[in-house]
């Protein structure tokens, strides 16, 4: 049984025992070892119904252990009667266990954390490696989380807004290592859009999937940024998108339209587009109105304002932008780009430098060096050729 | 084998021999610089010499307690200029001697007009380390 196979069983068996009454932590060790013994039996004997041996094992181990620990405390006392094992096979034992790994009272890593550990199955180290953090702080974080639930009981489902929050910062974390965590969202996300029916985790899935087909395009081969008006959108992968759409359409359908919906919107029509020129700006403003009327977020205004300067000209763009606060991310490269669109190249090229210095990641930090150096380039160039 | 520290700082540090501002370089000097970058760390980590390396963000605070309250934050407590680390690798090689000569070899990275930066770096060993007893 190959091991990503293994890593679908896992939450579903956790989940399992979590509803027979199972502490989380204790529910996670009784799989762990049952996992054990699969590792050591199935290549002679192979199950019929892997997961039905998985749960059974599993909750033998975990009764096990129970017993061990009630009878080093009540030497004379046995473990409360067996509860009567139930049937094998629903979603909504998966679905408990996105609400538990989401709870409020875990911060928003704890949260991921565990929900890539218990949902997604992957290990701590494979976590670890994809947060670039040491195996034993990864560890620690993940049972803090677990001493942190140990006592939450499911009979009320949790907030899906909260699910979501979680498997979007999953999917903003990108990849590194052999994880690519992007594509771990999508299937955990995917997974929970199949289990329960809500307009929300269709349009995270797809704003996902829109956003996950323009990678390859993303980077050149030097791993440098390309914007998105200069990417070869020959790379984007269609089919992806053709999917990420269609799943928006029925979403948007039902009318009760939220913030990734929204988001999901945009980028539908940015990958709609055949060239740069062909995006519908008008459009993509107006969703970026709903946005901001769902959250209130500033970078929303910010993309907004962006989005005016292609769609009225980079002057009505520098004039919305002028009313945002301008410590904001990307305001500096944002008013760069639209003071460089309005041909006002001198003005741009300072603002480009400055906006280096403030980038969050190198990628970006390069790409904007680069546009300075270009631009200052190009001036010099011009002003030599004056001088002839 | 030692473990040092190779700093690079945007300021603080005697300034650059070819000390130009990276936007005033050529396109094709700054993708130069960056690809030496890169592959300088590759050829650390292939042989076997790499830790880490981090580039860090100009921006930065000196936090000090102060008592009860919220602590002050200053922009630093130099007296002449802001010190600031712009990054490191972290190596892990055979003696101060080559230490300096990967330092110096960091330090020829090319800036402007293609010729080498003649950057300062500081090299900074960790402490921690047993004493090693050569015959």
């Amino acid at each position: 049984m190959e091991e990503s196979r293994l890593r679908v069983l896992t939450p579903q068996v956790i989940a399992v025992l979590v509803r027979r009454g199972a502490d989380f932590a204790a529910a996670e060790d009784a799989v762990q070892d049952a996992l054990l013994e699969a590792l050591g039996t199935w290549p002679e004997h192979p199950p019929r119904d892997p997961k039905g041996w998985l749960v059974t094992v599993a909750w033998r181990k975990f009764l096990d252990a129970a017993r061990a620990e009630s009878s080093r405390r009540r030497r004379e006392l046995k473990v409360d009667g067996e509860p009567v094992p139930g049937v094998v096979g629903s979603t909504d034992d998966t679905l408990q266990l996105y609400f538990l790994c989401a709870h409020p009272s875990l911060s928003p890593s704890s949260a991921v954390a565990l929900t890539l550990r218990a949902v997604g199955g992957l290990t701590t180290r494979q976590i670890a490696a994809a947060y670039l953090v040491g195996e034993a702080t990864m560890a620690q974080r993940i049972s803090r989380a677990k001493r942190t639930v140990a006592g939450v009981r499911f009979d009320t489902p949790g907030d899906v807004a909260t699910v979501l929050r979680v498997l979007y910062l999953v999917f903003n974390e990108g990849y590194s290592g052999d994880v690519d965590l992007a594509a771990e969202a999508i299937r955990l996300t995917r997974q929970l859009a199949a289990a329960v029916d809500h307009p929300e985790v269709q349009g995270l899935l797809a704003l996902m999937q829109l956003h996950h087909a323009r990678r390859p395009a993303r980077t050149d081969d030097d791993r440098r940024l390309v914007p998105l008006a200069q990417q070869d959108r020959s790379r984007w992968d269609t089919r992806l998108i053709t999917e990420g759409v269609s799943i928006l359409q029925r979403a948007l359908a039902r009318d009760r339209l939220g913030e990734y919906q929204a988001q999901a919107a945009v980028a539908a029509l940015h990958a709609d587009a055949q060239t740069a020129e062909e995006t519908d700006w008008p459009q993509i403003i107006q969703w970026y109105d709903e946005l901001v009327r769902f959250t209130g977020s500033p970078v929303a205004r910010l993309n907004r304002a962006v989005a005016v300067g292609e769609a009225d000209g980079p002057r009505a763009g520098l004039a919305a932008l002028a009313e945002l606060d301008p410590s904001l991310p990307r305001h500096t490269a944002a008013r760069a780009y639209l003071h460089e669109k309005s041909g006002d190249v001198e003005q741009a090229a300072r603002l480009y430098a400055e906006a280096a210095l403030l980038a969050p990641n190198l990628a970006e930090r390069e790409h904007l060096t680069l546009q300075a150096a270009r631009l200052n380039a190009a001036a010099r160039h011009s002003s030599g050729q004056a001088h002839e | 084998m030692a473990k040092y520290l190779l700093l690079k700082h945007y300021r603080g540090a005697p300034e650059a021999l070819n000390n130009v501002p990276m936007d005033q370089w050529t396109p094709d000097e700054v993708a130069a610089h960056m690809q030496f970058m890169a592959d300088y760390a590759e050829r650390l980590q292939a042989n076997g010499e790499y830790v880490e390396g981090q580039a860090l963000s100009p921006e930065g605070t000196f936090v000090r307690y102060d008592g009860e309250g919220r602590p002050p934050v200053t922009d630093g407590p130099f007296a002449e200029t802001k010190d600031l680390i712009a990054g490191w690798f972290a190596i892990d090689v055979e003696g101060y001697d080559r230490a300096l000569e990967l330092a110096g070899e960091l330090s020829a990275a090319p800036a402007a007009g293609g010729k080498p930066l003649h950057e300062w770096i500081e090299v900074r060993p960790f402490l921690a380390q047993p004493v090693t007893i050569t015959e």
